[in-house]
């Protein structure tokens, strides 16, 4: 485990397929983990595993699996293979979702402390009795989301970045170890995208959770993410991102050439013809070229 | 005479049966205004509109075997509450398909259960009363069930509260909790079965969703919070049926027929005038 995103991103070593067993105090681990759906294997063989205090992206087109896989983690996806292994638990629920495209409507008379107090309690029967100590933690879960301004404003009328703030105080509200998320920056403007990430960043650091977060676009995650688990064709490619996102490393992983470009600070991932017509690879969108030195780092 | 008198006629509050609709109508309004939050919250209206339909064919079947109405709105609504889970209504895909079959059919054999009533019981009066409601007619034999429906459709909600108001914001989120859906779907359908059948009994099997839904869209609009939407959900719903009541009674000596025009024109009429008038703030923001 290291803290450091720049000792994790050294440069030049070896290809990290098949990936490191985890360390003892993984917060998750995942070994050998196929999933099937309808007669096809959506998931083959994956493996990696999860450090508290880690922010790990989940990369892959659409359809790569990424949901299954978060699925499969929390229990929701029967699995045909494999095994995964939560760490020591602590009290409470361990793992804190954000499914990918919430969609709140505006008219849900619910205020983002209502969201997050069910983050809490949302499972429990009865009608709730809120003592002023909830409250008060409810408080403290949306300042560290940057969102106590909008404790008492319908979730419904916030926009997709407090939304997304607000969601994220909701999974952590049962104190987790893990974090996942499903495409939380998908249809965020750029500004919100890199709050978000900033954000994730933090919360992994300094509240010691492992955050695992899926994207099909891996540039907004540059400088901030600690390992890389990229999806294709249901294999999986895990280790520290200058590891795994190589022409070579990724050429296995598709089973044919891949060329990896840098250029501005943005990764340029180019799959080649046969993936081509399903919206190929190239994670290039309107996001924005990162500050982060990782072209640099890479070399 | 007065102001006062105009608005409550002489009589009004003696009246044993002004006396036990307004008990009635209280209960129901009562009943239907967190059910109808959680409705509207979820999207189910149709699903709603669904139950009455099928509460209507449970009310004629009453009527042509000569039991209670009300136990013939709940026992079919029920039923028709399992025919759609058991559907797969519960599915939002599935949703508004199987709400459409199911509440078809209900009307279907409605309409053949009305016209063996008229032609066993030579009385016209039973369509009128199942579908368009007789709260002036509920006898007080029938108030231990209304309150016992009553009672157990507020249990039911209030179980299930907290993963029911979940899942009415995102179901995803709910299943990220490991809610079982099913079992909170299944008790909230049960709440809202029951809650259609004592709304029916009051304005009729074809307009009760206008009680259960109706006050509780207004108060979406005027609250931020659950509590506060159940509360203006049941103000306006209390309101409306003992405002309809006192203008039903009032209405005795309108023409045309000078026998009093129904009680349910006036509860729907007055629902629909706090939905608009709820709408105001959002038009003036505009």
């Amino acid at each position: 485990m290291s803290t450091s995103p720049d000792l994790d991103r050294a440069a030049g070593v070896a290809p990290l397929v098949p990936p490191l067993p985890g360390p003892e105090d993984a917060t998750l681990t995942v070994t050998a983990l196929s999933v099937r759906l309808g007669g096809r294997a959506v998931l083959q063989d994956v493996s990696f595993s999860l450090t508290a205090g880690e922010l790990t992206g989940l990369i892959g087109s659409n359809g790569a699996g990424k949901t299954t896989l978060l699925r499969a983690i929390l229990g929701l996806q029967p699995i045909s293979g494999g095994k995964v292994h939560l760490g020591p638990r602590r009290a409470g629920r361990s793992i804190g979702y954000v499914p990918q495209k919430v969609v709140l409507d505006p008219d849900l008379p619910v205020r983002a402390r209502d969201l997050v107090q069910l983050g809490m309690d949302g499972h429990r029967l009865g009608i709730p009795l809120v003592p002023a100590s909830k409250r008060q933690q409810v408080d403290r879960l949306l300042a560290s989301v940057d969102a106590f301004h909008l404790a008492d404003a319908r979730v419904g009328a916030l926009s997709g970045g407090e939304q997304q703030r607000v969601l994220i105080a909701h999974a952590l509200a049962t104190r987790p170890r893990l974090l996942l998320l499903d495409e939380p920056l998908a249809n965020l403007d750029l500004r919100s995208t890199q709050e978000t990430v900033t954000l994730l960043a933090r919360i992994a650091r300094e509240q010691g959770v492992a955050v695992l977060l899926s994207t099909h676009d891996i540039n907004p995650l540059l400088p901030v993410m600690d390992r890389v688990i990229y999806l294709a064709g249901g294999r999986a490619a895990t280790g520290k991102t200058g590891d795994v996102v190589r022409s070579d490393v990724l050429s296995a992983l598709y089973g044919h050439h891949v060329d990896v470009f840098h250029a501005h600070g943005r990764v340029f991932v180019s799959v080649g013809e046969e993936h081509r017509e399903d919206g190929c690879e190239l994670v290039v969108d309107d996001c924005a070229g990162s500050s982060a030195p990782y072209v640099g780092d890479l070399r | 005479m007065s102001l006062l008198h105009v608005i409550f006629a002489p009589g009004l509050f003696s009246s044993p049966s002004v006396q036990a609709a307004m008990t009635v109508g209280g209960v129901v309004a009562l009943v239907c205004a967190p059910v109808g939050v959680f409705t509207v919250m979820r999207g189910q209206s149709f699903a709603g509109h669904a139950f009455s339909d099928i509460s209507a064919t449970g009310g004629s079947a009453a009527f042509l075997l000569g039991i209670s109405p009300l136990l013939g709105f709940a026992l079919m609504g029920l039923a028709g509450a399992g025919a759609m889970e058991a559907l797969g209504a519960g599915r939002h895909r599935g949703r508004d398909l199987v709400t459409g079959i199911v509440l078809g059919a209900g009307l279907g054999i409605s309409a053949l259960l009305l016209y063996l009533s008229t032609t066993v019981h030579t009385t016209t009066g039973a369509a009128v009363t199942v579908l368009f409601g007789s709260i002036f007619a509920v006898s007080s034999a029938s108030w231990p069930t209304v309150i016992a429906f009553g009672a157990a459709a507020l249990s039911l909600v209030a179980v299930v509260y907290r993963p029911l108001l979940l899942s009415s914001i995102s179901p995803d989120l709910a299943a990220a909790q490991g809610t079982r859906a099913s079992l909170v779907g299944a008790a909230y359908m049960g709440a809202l079965a029951l809650s259609v059948a004592l709304s029916a009994l009051t304005i009729g099997a074809i307009l009760s969703t206008a009680l259960l839904i109706g006050p509780a869209a207004a108060a979406l609009r005027l609250a931020k919070t659950p509590g506060r939407a159940t509360a203006w959900a049941g103000a306006i719903a209390l309101g409306s049926v003992w405002a309809g009541i006192v203008l039903a009674y009032d209405s005795y000596g309108w023409p045309p027929v000078h026998q009093g025009w129904p009680v349910s024109f006036f509860v729907v009429t007055l629902v629909l005038i706090c939905y608009l008038l709820a709408q105001l703030p959002a038009w003036r923001g505009r």
